[in-house]
């Protein structure tokens, strides 16, 4: 379709952060609380589809809520609440009549730590999901070798998948985690954090994978690696708290929030400053 | 590799250092404390069953295997005529049947209601249940052995003749005769909901501890809430259920003045669930103690050693089941 987007990170135009409603996920006006605690306020951010967005910031700015808001994740935590819309692909997830499962299915998500079933091998935990919402596989195994392919763990586990999940090495773990959520062959995938538990050389397999399925689906990705935002990402949107709820400070093309930030706390985050 | 062996050759393969700690004294008084406490509890075991065992040395002696297999209990007349005849084999069958079926029947009850108070009773409420629940549990037997009788029992009958109609042919349901009251099946019921709260208890507190973060990657991947807790929770909880159970068996298998009231003793192995006939080893103990002579007596303390062996004996056997499930 569009083959620059797939090759030239770089070229990717900045105004694609405001045009709305084309395509991949949008905020619009996103609050979240906890309790009476007004954790995220009016976040408005465009994640083009078959893109990169890193979101960066210090801890407890909100990054994760935001996150989790983006497929529904956040109305399990108890007297949670939220304001504003999420469109993915144009339409809110949040209307009512819409399931969020089926959203859920659809948006994919990767925890900071690796969160493999310790009671499945590491065969069943990539059908996990299939298995989990009754989707028909025309066949497992094919499926199961594509997503672990893809996640760039089948070579180091092509002759043991009938082993415990919790057998793999950490890295490994986040990349099986990965794999799990392909298997769903999702449209967007949310990552929290994804690397914040591996050693450099799992991180770099993980960031190769990321830069990868970027040409596939619609990517968001918590980091508090600024190189890693620098390596995989094709914007960034920087968050920022001052003892009130986080907020977005800016989002740009991530060349532009590293080398030519509009606003100073940026700069300084950016960095190395405070955070 | 080569260069590896030689390096081998080389080296001179030093003594094991032997590492001494030195303890603070804090640490040596609560260390001893501790000690003594440990080994204290289980003298006071060995005691019980030495005691037991003592007491009921000349009918293990004078019985032999017999004691165990053999279903027949008569003190006799105390002469020649009728020698007096103790097996405890009924009571210990009964002991076990009852037992089992209270957890059979109270292991998806306790489950369905542990998973609705931790994962489904509004916030509101779930601390309200929680403490009903183990104001439950502290009921007294006898109240439960009354209600049992009274008001229980007529239901269960009710339910005895159903499951006959329907399930006679199956030899567990089949009856002598259409009597229905103070059975082993009205004994297991009313077991049942006893054990049941203790059982509930350990099942919540166990689901409660199940990882949140996996719950969290069931739900990502689209699980509905049953899906996650099939996937996550109930493996998550199952050696700790395993636990729970043997929790509830350890009170089935020695519960006495409950069985005593609901329960028809008779000296006669018994695995037809429904009939009016059964008895257990504790309930037997409390019905003949009052009126044994000497020798009787002695073969009460024997049958209470048995039923301490088979106690320890499924609580050994929890454990290995539980570490086994631990384990994979
Ligand atoms: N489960 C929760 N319950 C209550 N407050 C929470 C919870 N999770 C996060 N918060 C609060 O929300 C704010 C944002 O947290 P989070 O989104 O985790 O930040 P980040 O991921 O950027 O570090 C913090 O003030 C945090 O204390
Ligand atoms: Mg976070």
């Amino acid at each position: 379709m569009n083959e620059t987007i797939a090759t030239d990170r770089t070229k990717r135009n900045a105004d694609n952060l405001e045009l709305s409603g084309k395509g991949g996920l949008e905020a619009r006006d996103l609050h979240a609380w906890f309790g009476t605690h007004h954790a995220l306020a009016d976040v408005s951010l465009h994640f083009p589809e078959r893109t990169v967005t890193g979101l960066i910031g210090p801890s407890g700015c909100g990054k994760s809520t935001f996150l989790r808001l983006l497929n529904r994740m956040h109305e399990f935590i108890p007297k949670s609440a939220m304001a504003g819309e999420v469109l993915f692909n144009g339409d809110d997830i949040y209307a009512p009549g819409v399931n969020p499962t089926e959203i859920r299915k659809r948006i994919g998500m990767v925890f900071q730590k690796p969160n493999p079933f310790p009671a499945m091998t590491i065969g069943e935990n990539v059908l996990a999901g299939v298995k989990l919402a009754k989707i028909k596989v025309e066949n497992k195994d094919d499926l199961m070798e594509e997503s672990l392919t893809r996640a760039g763990l089948w070579k180091e586990v092509r002759d043991r998948l009938n082993a415990a999940g919790g057998s793999l090495s950490g890295g490994q773990q986040q990349r099986l985690c990965i794999a799990r959520a392909l298997a769903m062959k999702p449209e967007a995938l949310l990552l929290d954090e994804p690397c914040s538990a591996l050693d450099p050389i799992s991180t770099l397999r993980v960031e190769e994978t990321i830069v990868q399925l970027s040409e596939t689906m619609t990517i968001v990705i918590v980091t508090h690696n600024m190189q890693q935002a620098a390596r995989v990402s094709d914007y960034c949107a920087f968050f920022l708290s001052n003892g009130g709820p986080g907020r977005l400070v800016e989002a740009d093309l991530t060349n532009n929030i590293f080398n030519n930030p509009r606003d100073s706390r940026t700069a300084d985050y950016v960095q190395g400053r405070f955070g | 590799m080569q260069a590896d062996a030689e390096l081998e050759v080389s080296i001179d393969i030093p003594e094991h250092r032997k590492l001494q700690v030195t303890q603070g004294t804090p640490d040596r008084i609560f260390r001893y404390i501790i000690t003594t406490g440990a080994y204290f509890s289980l003298a006071v075991l060995a005691m019980i069953a030495g005691f037991l065992l003592y007491r009921g040395f000349q009918i293990f002696s004078d019985f032999g295997l017999g004691f165990i297999t053999g279903a027949k209990w008569d003190a006799g007349s105390g002469d020649e005529t009728a020698p007096a005849v103790f097996g405890v084999a009924a009571m210990l069958v009964g002991s076990l049947v009852i037992a089992i079926m209270a957890i059979a029947i109270a292991l998806p009850f306790a489950v369905i209601s542990a998973l609705f108070l931790e994962y489904y009773a509004p916030l509101a409420i779930r601390r309200f249940l929680i403490s009903i629940l183990d104001l439950v549990a502290a009921i007294p037997s006898v109240i439960y052995g009354i209600w049992g009788y009274a008001i229980l029992m007529p239901h269960v009958v009710g339910w005895s003749k159903s499951l006959n109609s329907w399930f006679g042919w199956f030899p567990l349901f089949d009856v002598p005769a259409p009597i229905f009251d103070r059975s082993p099946f009205v004994a297991g019921v009313l077991l049942a909901l006893m054990v049941l709260p203790i059982t509930t208890s350990v099942a919540r507190e166990v689901y409660s501890q199940a990882p949140r973060d996996q719950i969290d990657a069931a739900y990502g991947l689209g699980a509905t809430k049953w899906g996650a807790l099939r996937t996550v929770v109930l493996p998550f909880g199952k050696s700790g259920l395993i636990g729970g159970a043997m929790l509830g068996l350890g009170r089935a298998l020695g519960e006495t003045i409950a069985v005593y009231l609901v329960l028809n003793l008779v000296f006669k192995i018994n695995l037809q669930v429904l009939a009016s006939a059964g008895g257990n080893v504790a309930s037997m103990i409390a019905t003949r103690f009052g009126e044994a002579g000497p020798y009787e007596l002695r073969a009460l303390m024997a049958a209470g050693l048995v039923l301490f062996l088979l106690t320890l004996v499924v609580n050994a056997l929890a454990t290995l089941i539980v570490n086994r499930s631990k384990v994979q």
